[in-house]
């Protein structure tokens, strides 16, 4: 799905424990304090599809001002990638979960 | 001054009053809009889009089903369809009692000839799984539908000027007098229109006009607050509505879930201002995740409001003035003027060009308010502050 | 005199910082709020935790005032209602209504200084949405929040002197720049030079930033016309006419674009200052007086006020906290205010000048073809635009356009296409930028979940 690697390069090394979250699925490793926009794109090209021309998105601003970057979780609710630090066992989506099982 | 004359003129380029241009200019009649802002750009433009046949006040079903035939078929009538969708309704019913009130609104529906579907809890849940708990009982009409106001007006206003009307925008009405058997109108941009008929469709700036001309009417100035959700995955089809008025709520295709604000908030019409009270959105969200908990995350992204026309009894003026002949009013919609609009313009086009209409509209004359008319309790609840 | 004025301060960049600062001197308690986790604003801000980042040497020249701005807030801290995280989303009457922690509630004020600061001020070209392609600030806040390049070989694009700024610093940190690419002509910069050199220092070190580039062999360019960002998901290549009108391609995987700085102004119009447009920047500005008084008990500073940089912003708001002091009747020192008031004057007069020599790319944007998307939250198109406004009845007006075409009614409430909407609108219609009119602000300012509003009774 995510042939292109990250979009993201690190330039300067995190302490801190390593940690591991959820992404559609997929395990995704980060450091504690990195945002998930930094730990999802230095290990993808993009975080969402838009709604309506299904274009991938990566975030733009990354200063809380484009809202380009908002992301879905399982129990933390929604979250704006740039501005949210990546915790233990987050389990996310770009897609809101639990949609499909209220199909009529 | 530049001086014209016309069949008849037109205050207020609202629905109602590009729908009358357009069914007069279907006649042949030469018809001039004066509009004082942009077509639409009130209550017009900026209500919820309902085009809802269940639970309206009894008498008007003639003129709402009429109506709703010219709406289902926009597209041949106007060339576009505005996002017309036949989506049906949704009444939900909280209670025994609501249930009850519910069940009238049904047999009223049906008399009329409406298909309404009964729905207890189990069945409601089975057919729209993301429902909350809540609602004991619903009924659904399949014929109600949705349209997108904002596109609507300036639509009909292009299809009336496509056939022939005057549309005058940014154009305030400075005086209205009868001179002779017909009346003069002049406009602050300096214009004079002289014609047969006058059409009072000026919403909640229409007691302004009708008092000229010896007639009142207690109109209240407030604005239905409206907000909007990001788009999120297609689930709900119908058009949904809490029979209490806590949460009337649909989806568009695209995704994003409109909600309308209850109770209203009064506005200002002489400064152009509808506000939405930042308590009321709160309302609103909570109300709509209560009735739809898969939507507690969802984003509400923006909010707006126009200003409309509201009158005690919560039924608008329809029809002729009863102190001057070729005046005609149509004003005070109470929230509800988007699905008779097509069919309000209609009857005033018959009125004008062949005298009358076969439509029953005896219950929407302006005479009402020569005595007092009661308060009722909904329409206190109306303009409830935040 | 007793001091019961209840005091709200929004934005802990250097302006708020300071205005807090003042109050607190003589002796109000502060409420300070800011939607960041760290104070700072984006100007000066922190690295996240566990970032093994040198700010000093990244921050060069304006290390010091960094440090000493981290060091007077932790000093002012203690005693302080400091409230990060927290979003305002509304004002009404003297309410604020934010959101913390996912739940919404309200906070009473007397007098509001609003410190709101700037987002990039952004003009679209075929292939701006593209993952890949980031705001100038953007890239700035990847390196100094988070460490991170947001390529490996990234073009900085636009007008701004930031680009120069950010590139070096992105060279610094390793990141191969393969282009400093600016639309405004060489020939305008110098005709700008003598309003630029009443501030030498500034003036000087962006020349010396911009020598560096061009020693490192990164091609510098003035006078481009993007044309078009290459790439299937992502970027490959960003394709520019240079001066002469001939095409370049340089070959990236990211491009950092900007054209300097746009105020955060909505919640100042909410909580009800008049808004002008402004001809040098080509933006509605918020109107208040040299100290910030933007309407009774409203008072703005920073460069959510008027774009002049951190330190009219640290001077801004040292004015604006003694406006509303002497408002409240107590003392100020005039000599200090005098001092203050020469320096922001200064400063942001030398912001006007940038704004001459870095300009709003108005013909670019308004020449740009139907299928450019302007507005990324609602995807839509430039052609949607002209094709909506060609159908209009009466005069164009731009709340009208974005009522028949959605844009600018998306996430961001037309922060980002706002600008370049405006330019569309003037240019379609024949009429002056001002006369498109004004997309007008809303609460929420920025997307609330429902859930915040709590449970239903």
């Amino acid at each position: 799905m995510d042939d292109h690697a990250g979009q993201f390069v690190r330039a300067v090394s995190r302490q801190g424990p390593r940690i591991m979250l959820h992404f559609d699925g997929e395990a995704v490793e980060a450091s504690e304090g990195e945002s998930l926009l930094a730990a999802l794109l230095t290990q993808r090209s993009f975080l969402r599809r838009t709604e309506l021309g299904s274009e991938p998105r990566a975030g733009f601003c990354l200063m809380g001002a484009c809202q380009d970057c908002w992301i879905w979780s399982d129990t933390a609710g929604r979250l704006r990638a740039c501005t949210t630090n990546a915790t233990a066992g987050m389990v996310l989506r770009s897609q809101p979960p639990g949609v499909d099982a209220l199909r009529g | 001054m530049s001086r014209h004359t016309a069949d008849v003129v037109i205050v207020g380029g609202g629905l109602i009053g590009v729908w009358t241009a357009f069914f007069l200019a279907r006649r042949k009649q030469r018809v001039v809009l004066i509009e004082k802002g942009v077509v639409g750009a009130q209550s017009s433009g900026t209500n919820f889009g309902n085009l809802r046949l269940q639970g309206r006040f009894p008498g008007q079903y003639p003129l709402s089903l009429r109506s709703q035939a010219l709406w289902e078929e926009i597209a041949t009538l106007i060339g576009e369809d505005c996002e017309f969708a036949q989506t049906g309704h949704l009444y939900l019913a909280y209670d025994d009692e609501e249930r009850a009130k519910l069940e009238g609104y049904a047999q009223v529906s049906e008399s009329h000839g409406l298909a309404i579907e009964r729905l207890g809890s189990s069945e409601l849940r089975k057919r729209w799984p993301w429902l909350s708990e809540r609602a004991v009982a619903a009924t659904f009409s399949a014929r109600d539908a949705t349209a997108n106001p904002r596109l609507v007006t300036p639509a009909v206003a292009r299809a009336a000027r496509a056939l022939g009307v005057t549309i005058s925008e940014n154009a305030c009405v400075s005086d209205v007098a009868r001179s002779g058997d017909g009346f003069s109108v002049k406009t602050a941009g300096g214009a004079q229109w002289s014609c047969g008929a006058l059409v009072n469709a000026a919403g909640a700036w229409a007691v302004a006009i009708a008092e000229r001309f010896g007639e009142t009417a207690p109109i209240v100035p407030a604005g239905p607050p409206q907000f909007v959700t990001e788009p999120f995955p297609y689930l709900i089809e119908p058009s949904i509505q809490a029979i209490d008025g806590s949460v009337i709520f649909r989806q568009i295709p695209r995704g994003n879930i409109i909600l309308a604000g209850y109770p209203r908030t009064a506005a200002d019409p002489v400064n152009h201002r509808a506000p939405v009270p930042p308590a009321k959105t709160l309302a609103a969200m909570r109300a709509l995740a209560r009735v739809a908990p898969i939507l507690a995350q969802c984003h509400v992204i923006r909010v707006w409001s126009g200003i409309e026309g509201y009158l005690p009894d919560m039924i608008p003026v329809i029809g002729p003035s009863l102190t001057m002949p070729g005046l005609f009013h149509a004003f005070g919609f109470c929230g509800h003027g988007f699905q008779i609009g097509p069919g309000v313009g209609l009857c005033l086009s018959e009125m004008i060009v062949d005298g009358g209409t076969a439509t029953p509209l005896e219950p929407f004359s302006i005479g009402r308010f020569r005595e007092s008319v009661a308060v009722s309790e909904k329409f206190r609840k109306e303009f409830d502050g935040a | 005199m007793p001091c019961v004025a209840e005091i709200v301060v929004v934005g802990a960049g250097p302006a708020g910082i300071n205005a807090a600062e003042r109050l607190c001197a003589h002796g109000h308690r502060v409420m300070l709020l800011d939607e960041g986790r760290q104070a700072g604003g984006q100007g000066y801000r922190r690295p996240s935790s566990g970032l093994d980042l040198d700010m000093a040497a990244l921050m060069g020249t304006e290390a010091g005032k960094y440090e000493a701005l981290h060091a007077r807030f932790a000093g002012l801290l203690p005693q302080i209602d400091y409230r990060p995280q927290t979003l305002v989303w509304a004002v009404e009457d003297r309410t604020l209504h934010v959101v913390q922690a996912g739940v919404a509630s309200t906070l009473r004020f007397d007098a509001l200084v609003l410190a709101t600061g700037a987002m990039d001020k952004i003009a679209p070209f075929p292939g701006w949405t593209l993952p890949g392609v980031f705001t100038l600030g953007g890239a700035q806040v990847a390196l100094k929040d988070q460490g991170c390049l947001i390529g490996r070989r990234v073009a900085f694009l636009g007008s701004s002197p930031l680009l120069v700024l950010a590139a070096t610093q992105y060279r610094k940190l390793g990141g191969e720049v393969v282009a400093i690419a600016d639309t405004t002509p060489f020939a305008r910069k110098l005709a700008a030079l003598p309003a630029l050199a009443r501030s030498p220092r500034t003036l000087w070190r962006g020349l010396s930033y911009l020598g560096g580039a061009m020693l490192a062999g990164v091609p510098v360019l003035h006078g481009v016309t993007p044309v078009k960002v290459v790439g299937d998901g992502h970027v490959e290549a960003l394709i520019l006419r240079d001066r002469r009108g001939r095409e370049r391609c340089f070959p990236c995987d990211a491009i950092a674009l900007g054209y300097g700085l746009k105020p955060e102004t909505q919640l100042a119009e909410l909580a009800g200052a008049t808004l002008r447009f402004d001809e040098a920047f080509r933006l509605w500005l918020p109107q208040c007086d040299a100290d910030g008084r933007a309407a009774p008990g409203l008072y703005l500073a920073g460069d959510g006020a008027a774009i002049g940089g951190a330190d009219a912003a640290e001077a801004s708001g040292g004015l604006a906290a003694m406006a509303l002091l002497a408002d409240l009747g107590e003392p100020v020192d005039e000599r200090v205010r005098l001092v203050l008031r020469r320096r922001l004057a200064r400063l942001r007069s030398f912001q006007k000048g940038l704004a001459q020599a870095f300009a709003w790319p108005v013909a670019q944007i308004r020449a740009l073809p139907d299928e450019v998307m302007l507005c990324r939250c609602e995807e839509v198109r430039i052609g949607e635009i002209r094709q909506a406004m060609a159908q209009q009845l009466g005069p164009v007006e731009i709340n009208r356009v974005k009522a028949m075409t959605r844009c600018g009614m998306g996430r961001c409430q037309g922060r980002v296409c706002g600008p370049a909407l405006q330019e569309i609108v003037a240019g379609a219609a024949g009429i002056a930028g001002e006369q498109a009119g004004r997309l007008r602000a809303q609460a929420p300012v920025k997307p609330i979940a429902l859930s915040v509003a709590g449970e239903a009774l």
